[in-house]
């Protein structure tokens, strides 16, 4: 493999580098005034549940330093459970404890903390350590997704999530993130997880990529990562398409986790999403688009129809499935 | 319209900037390259005379619009002399009156001109053709065979006075021999061309001046030709018929007569000196520019103090700092700890010199982050423990500084001017880079945001890059103009041909 790729051949491929995702993309069809729905994941929460869209529950919020003493109250009663600011980015500043063990709480790497340590790291997402701007933030608690053993061969510890790119409403791309032993249990793939590209017609991952190489097995277990087929992946589709009417954002990134008991939950919104799901993929997103702009029928069709389209669009792709 | 809208700002940015930059290069004379001096000439008049009694009158002619120079600025030395200026025809004269002076007077008129490429004098109207001398025999009949000659060799006005000229220095005939005494001078021979040249009705006329030499004394002015071609005076060389002034010649006065009018003395005595003075090209485009009545030397920064000045050739880098940050980041790639932290870093390095900056940089930090690492442990809230990273920056760099100093290192010393914020800020960014996204990540921000620094740097230091955009300041707008284009840049980054290299031979759709 060179070590380098001409622009031609990125053209030819379709794909959309930073510059032009940000104008492009993010500028052209993303709106400031809805940035808040998705940059406030509380406020994302809550529409969520009000469109009737599956969301983790919530156990509590810490809004000033005065009630991080409620954090026990808060707690109490949860075995397991995730602290994570309410304005966070990039996934930073997601605790998650996996079990207690005494008075100590045991995080997703197997280290244990003390209480003191929890209420300290939520005093740093209220002083806004994690939030864009570094505006006080809210820390927010709620359920930790007991995951689907699906991905559970694949990944090395944390909760592993598929990323869907909605364009317009339209399902346009999908991966599904793997954490691995250098990302500390997050599934953001430049903090080292990996991704996995996801034919969206039939819902079946293909290769990963893992630090912007190209890989067939998860480096920390070895299974390979191709050709696990995601169980109810039209609803999930759905899902993320769905979120379009929600946010109005043209260019979203929708995380889903498959929760054991639940099912797909909607983790979080992304009105930034990145672009590594074309390597994931191997293909280009503005070849996608361009193949949904040309043929999306005219009268906006509800979110199921939207993803039944993009299904049936790719279905007939020939050749680049992954 | 709203397609055109940047593009149409970029070029009035672009047009206005450039403009400007020209006119101010070009006609102004400012200088494109630092620490370059120009020539200046001081040319001074002295005027002695010894008076018969009575109030006397000096009548002296002064250069005025002289043909390739600029006045730069002029002194009258004269005491107890009434002084005035004024025209008179072609002409500009100082006029010097006293009532009653006794003994030898000396008068000195001195001015400073300077060489420019472009003439200040407004080219003046045709004077319409001259008159026809009234001549007698045989000189009428020998006039008329010379014009006769010389017009059946030249081709139009410039050429025959040319050829006339040659023909009068070098080959007269008998015809000529009867206008061009052997022997005789200068003037007298230029005297002779314009009533030759009158004879073909050009008009013709004579001017006097000077030619400049280093450290000239009883420098004596020389005579020179000039014939309207209608449009324009042009000069003649008296000797040879070559067209055009020589260089460092300076026109000084017009028409056939004496610089020097006096009444009511005598024993006048004219004598020009010379010496040639450098002087920074800046100051004396400066100069030229308010003798110019230029509205843009106005706005020039360099009528600010010094103080001020000085403040402003560092500022004025700044948006070049920054517009390298937006190519480095949006077209290369770079990945860097804030926006524009880079510059106010390289804006440092200029106190500390770029080896010692990178080093005395790369240790700061590096300590204060392991300071940073422990004062997590203590678990402090968000504002408290960036005020103690300040603190302890400050702290590190008064220990750097006596360390260095008593081991004779003088960069150490400069380090107080480091921006210790600046230093606390990259110290926070970076812990947190560092716990969020590894240890890997926040090196390589780090190696991202030095290297954009040292860029950076090592462009906001560049002389020559300084000096244009503090002589020119009118080339922010251009920076602004790149600025706004590469605001609209939506191809790839560099760096994103290596991060999708992965794909490199994959089949197109």
């Amino acid at each position: 493999m060179k070590w380098f790729i001409t622009p031609r051949e990125l053209r030819r491929l379709g794909i959309v580098g930073m510059n032009q995702r940000n104008t492009g993309m993010i500028a052209r069809l993303n709106h400031r005034r809805n940035y808040p729905l998705v940059d406030d994941k509380l406020l994302t929460k809550k529409l969520a549940l009000d469109a009737g869209i599956a969301v983790p529950e919530l156990y509590g919020v810490i809004e000033t330093n005065h009630d991080a003493r409620h954090l026990p109250d808060l707690i109490a009663g949860h075995e397991d459970f995730v602290i994570k600011p309410a304005h966070g980015s990039g996934g930073n500043g997601i605790l998650v404890i996996t079990g207690r063990m005494g008075e100590r709480f045991r995080k997703a790497s197997g280290l244990l903390e003390e209480i003191d340590s929890l209420e300290h790291h939520v005093s740093n997402i209220l002083s806004g350590m994690y939030s864009l701007g570094g505006q006080p933030d809210k820390a927010m608690i709620e359920y930790r997704v007991k995951f689907d053993p699906l991905f559970a061969d694949v990944s090395f510890q944390g909760v592993p999530d598929i990323r869907t790119v909605v364009y317009r409403g339209y399902p346009a791309m999908a991966m599904v993130r793997l954490p691995t032993r250098g990302s500390d249990g997050k599934a953001n793939l430049h903090q080292g997880a990996v991704g996995a590209g996801i034919d969206i017609a039939t819902g079946v991952t293909g290769h990963g990529v893992w630090h912007n190489d190209i890989v067939e097995r998860h480096p920390d277990t070895g299974a390979a990562i191709a050709g696990i087929a995601i169980p109810g992946w039209d609803r999930l589709l759905e899902l993320a398409a769905g979120c379009y009417e929600l946010t109005e954002l043209g260019y979203l990134g929708v995380d889903v986790v498959l929760d054991r008991d639940l099912g797909p939950l909607i983790l979080e919104l992304n009105a930034r999403p990145g672009l590594a799901v074309q390597i994931a993929n191997g293909v280009g997103l503005s070849t996608r688009i361009d193949r949904i702009e040309a043929q999306k029928p005219k009268n906006p069709p509800s979110p199921a129809e939207r993803a039944a389209f993009v299904q049936a669009l790719i279905g007939a792709e020939p050749g680049v499935r992954s | 319209m709203k397609r055109l809208h940047l593009p149409l700002l970029i070029l009035a940015l672009a047009a206005v900037s450039l403009g400007i930059f020209q006119h101010k290069a070009r006609n102004l004379g400012f200088p494109l390259l630092p620490a370059q001096t120009t020539d200046n000439w001081i040319v001074e008049a002295r005027v002695a005379f010894e008076p018969t009694g009575g109030a006397v009158t000096a009548r002296f002619l002064i250069p005025h619009q002289p043909p390739g120079f600029a006045l730069l600025d002029e002194h009258f030395v004269s005491r107890d002399y009434g002084l005035t200026t004024g025209m008179t025809g072609d002409n500009r004269e100082a006029i010097w009156t006293t009532r009653s002076p006794r003994g030898r007077q000396v008068v000195y008129y001195r001015t400073t001109v300077y060489e420019i490429t472009r003439s200040l004098r407004p080219s003046e109207e045709y004077p319409g053709p001259a008159d026809i001398p009234q001549l007698e025999e045989p000189y009428a009949s020998a006039a008329s065979a010379i014009v006769e000659r010389v017009r059946e060799r030249s081709a139009d006005i410039t050429s025959f006075a040319t050829v006339l000229v040659r023909d009068m220095a070098h080959a007269p005939d008998e015809n000529l021999a009867l206008f061009v005494t052997r022997g005789g001078d200068e003037r007298e021979r230029v005297r002779a061309a314009i009533q030759l040249l009158a004879g073909a009705r050009i008009p013709a006329r004579m001017t006097h001046g000077l030619h400049l030499t280093d450290r000239a004394r009883d420098l004596q002015p020389r005579t020179w030709l000039e014939v309207h071609n209608t449009r324009e005076w042009v000069p003649i060389n008296p000797a040879d018929g070559s067209v055009g002034y020589p260089a460092n010649f300076l026109v000084w006065w017009y028409g056939d007569q004496d610089p020097l009018e006096l009444s009511r003395a005598r024993n006048a005595q004219v004598s020009f000196a010379v010496t040639r003075n450098f002087q920074s090209a800046v100051d004396a485009a400066q100069q030229r520019a308010l003798l110019l009545d230029s509205r843009i030397a106005d706005f020039s920064l360099l009528g600010l103090p010094i103080q001020t000045q000085n403040m402003y050739r560092v500022l004025l880098m700044v948006p070049v700092g920054a517009m390298i940050i937006v190519l480095l980041r949006n077209v290369v790639g770079f990945q860097t700890f804030g926006t524009f932290m880079p510059v106010l870093i390289a804006l440092s390095f200029r106190e500390t010199e770029l080896l010692g900056g990178v080093i005395l940089f790369t240790l700061i930090v590096s300590l204060g982050l392991a300071i940073r690492f422990y004062l997590e442990h203590l678990k402090l809230l968000l504002v408290p423990r960036l005020a103690a990273v300040v603190i302890v920056v400050v702290m590190l760099m008064l220990m750097l500084s006596i360390v260095s100093h008593h081991l004779g290192i003088e960069h150490g010393l400069a380090v107080a001017l480091f921006p210790m914020v600046i230093l606390a800020m990259t110290i926070e960014r970076m812990s947190i880079v560092w716990e969020e996204h590894g240890a890997a990540d926040a090196i390589r921000q780090g190696v991202g945001s030095m290297g954009a620094a040292i860029v950076g740097y090592l462009l906001m230091i560049n002389p020559y890059l300084e000096h244009l955009i503090f002589v020119f300041p009118e080339l922010l707008l251009l920076v602004l103009a790149v600025t706004l284009l590469l605001g609209r840049y939506t191809g790839y980054r560099l760096s994103e041909l290596i991060r999708f290299r992965a794909l490199s031979g994959r089949s197109g759709p």
